[in-house]
């Protein structure tokens, strides 16, 4: 077994089965930062240093298997060509960060691609649970169990007022950054979405746009997570975070609902134009892919089209630079990369 | 809201001018926004970092009254990882876990800025660690026990707390002694 597997398959496994609430929730993760406490953060720690804990973790982790997750895959990051650091990152298996530092760092990924566990990131650890659908008490559950799991060899830098030492003040205490990723096309056509973020985020939760910012945000995606992780529990984080989410799940189901009412075949119309467009064009931008995907997703949900799910999570990583570049090894330009994406796009759908 | 500059882009950068005590509101998008010089982008965008940086020099005056920047009397070094307070603030980010316990004193004003009021954790705990504190508590409870004890001058029972205090003592020190890495 090695890291191939993870570039061959342009959805990651978990993704294939639908979980709760999953007409609005893509997605929940939880990420842990750890440190151990004999050495310096990867921000100042010298390249010796860190190649210890990188050593160390390959050592001990590599193969290794979590309950039945199957083996983990120790990747480092140096033994991978550009192409394929853009495919890890598109898949979000590893932060962009953690490709810029080549030489002295890694990642322990599960073969379901659920765990993920970056070495010498910003911090000495970041451990990463995926699970799909809204499930965020379940992938709490299973990220303490991982960290205990880690604990048995290691020492964790943590102190009894602080609690877990991150590298960024923005992390300490729990370490724990908790977020679901939702499709909220009805609250932004809608305009509903901008008028309720300051609320969020005044209940101590941030609403991003996934691709792009603010309302601008491509593809009506967005990731909501929590903000502090100093001074509340696990626990009462993720319940603050589920409050909100809720809400959200709600307004979006109602606005939903209000949309085909009031424009009918109007709204209609939008969501089949975009499955003519996806079905048939030629050149195809990322952007213009975006909001046509959102469309077609949008018509799943209301029932008008009939389409599995995940085959529109897999266009979307499938039709990213770094995937279209890996299964043409080679590297195109940004034109040659739109008329490529239009013809996966179209053979994808052509069967269905 | 149209952009005033261009009237074509929508406007998204709000900002109010005050000059003289006259306030001016202006709606630009943002790529007059940035032509103007109303909004500097770093490198790669505006970060949480980038903001965070910003709140952690809110605690120290600036200049003095002739302008000159004020001069650190006493630069606080880690001794574990070497790095500054000055250095801390400018990065952003903390060197090593005794940073905490070296610039502990100064810290509570930015934790409670990042993380809403709070400077103290609440959660998990390691589990190694947890047993740890979990002893460290009994101990402090034994040591108290004890001093009622003597007060009382109930000596026999004291003699057998102070026996379990020792035993304590020497848990907790083979404990920390067997922490692997």
């Amino acid at each position: 077994m090695s890291y191939e597997q993870f570039m061959d398959q342009a959805i990651s496994p978990w993704m294939l089965e639908d979980g709760p609430d999953h007409d609005i929730v893509l997605s929940s993760r939880i990420r842990l930062a750890r440190n151990l406490a004999d050495h310096k953060f990867p921000v100042i720690a010298p390249s010796e240093e860190l190649n210890d804990v990188k050593n160390f973790f390959e050592k001990e982790y590599n193969q290794a298997s979590f309950e039945g997750s199957g083996p983990l895959q120790f990747v480092p990051v140096q033994d991978l060509s550009t192409i394929e650091k853009m495919v890890l990152v598109e898949k979000h298996l590893i932060s962009p960060l953690l490709t810029k530092k080549f030489n002295t760092a890694a990642s322990l990924i599960s073969p379901d691609e659920q765990i993920s566990i970056m070495i010498n990131e910003e911090d000495h650890l970041r451990i990463q649970l995926y699970y799909s659908g809204f499930q965020l008490q379940d992938a709490l559950t299973k990220a303490f169990e991982v960290d205990d799991w880690i604990e048995d060899k290691v020492n964790y830098a943590f102190d009894e007022k602080r609690g877990y030492l991150t590298s960024c003040p923005t992390n300490v205490g729990t370490g724990m950054r908790a977020s679901v990723m939702m499709h909220l096309p009805a609250l932004v056509i809608t305009k509903q979405l901008n008028r309720m973020i300051p609320a969020i985020n005044h209940l101590g939760v941030v609403v991003r746009g996934i691709y792009g910012e603010g309302s601008e945000a491509l593809g009506h995606l967005f990731q909501i997570s929590n903000q502090i992780t100093l001074g509340k529990s696990e626990n009462n984080i993720i319940e603050d975070l589920q409050g909100v989410v809720r809400q959200l799940i709600e307004h979006e189901r109602h606005a939903r609902n209000k949309l085909l009412k009031e424009l009918g075949t109007g709204l209609e119309d939008r969501i089949f134009r975009s499955l003519g467009a996806l079905k048939y064009s030629r050149i195809m931008d990322t952007k213009e892919m975006a909001t046509r995907l959102s469309h077609v997703r949008l018509g799943v949900d209301l029932e008008l089209i009939n389409l599995p799910r995940h085959i529109l999570t897999e266009l979307t990583v499938l039709t990213q630079p770094g995937f279209l570049q890996y299964h043409t090894q080679k590297t195109l330009t940004p034109r040659e990369r739109d008329v490529l994406r239009a013809s996966v796009i179209r053979e994808k759908l052509a069967d269905l | 809201m149209k952009c005033q500059q261009c009237q074509k882009r929508p406007a998204t950068v709000h900002y109010t001018h005050v000059m003289n005590g006259k306030k001016t509101n202006i709606h630009v998008c943002e790529v007059c926004a940035k032509e103007n010089g109303y909004m500097t982008y770093p490198e790669e965008g505006f970060s949480l970092h980038d903001l965070l940086t910003g709140l952690f020099h809110l605690d120290t005056p600036k200049v003095d009254l002739q302008g000159h920047p004020f001069q650190q009397i006493e630069e606080v070094r880690c001794p574990s990882c070497d790095m500054t307070f000055t250095e801390f603030k400018r990065i952003g980010k903390f060197g090593c876990a005794e940073c905490y316990h070296t610039f502990s004193n100064r810290l509570d004003p930015i934790f409670s800025r990042v993380h809403s009021g709070n400077t103290r954790h609440i959660g998990k705990i390691p589990k190694r660690k947890g047993g740890h504190l979990h002893l460290k508590k009994q101990l402090e409870d034994y040591r108290q026990q004890l001093r009622t004890l003597i007060e009382n001058e109930a000596f026999e029972k004291a003699a057998i707390v102070r026996d379990n205090i020792k035993e304590l003592e020497q848990q907790i020190r083979n404990k920390e002694a067997g922490d692997t890495p």
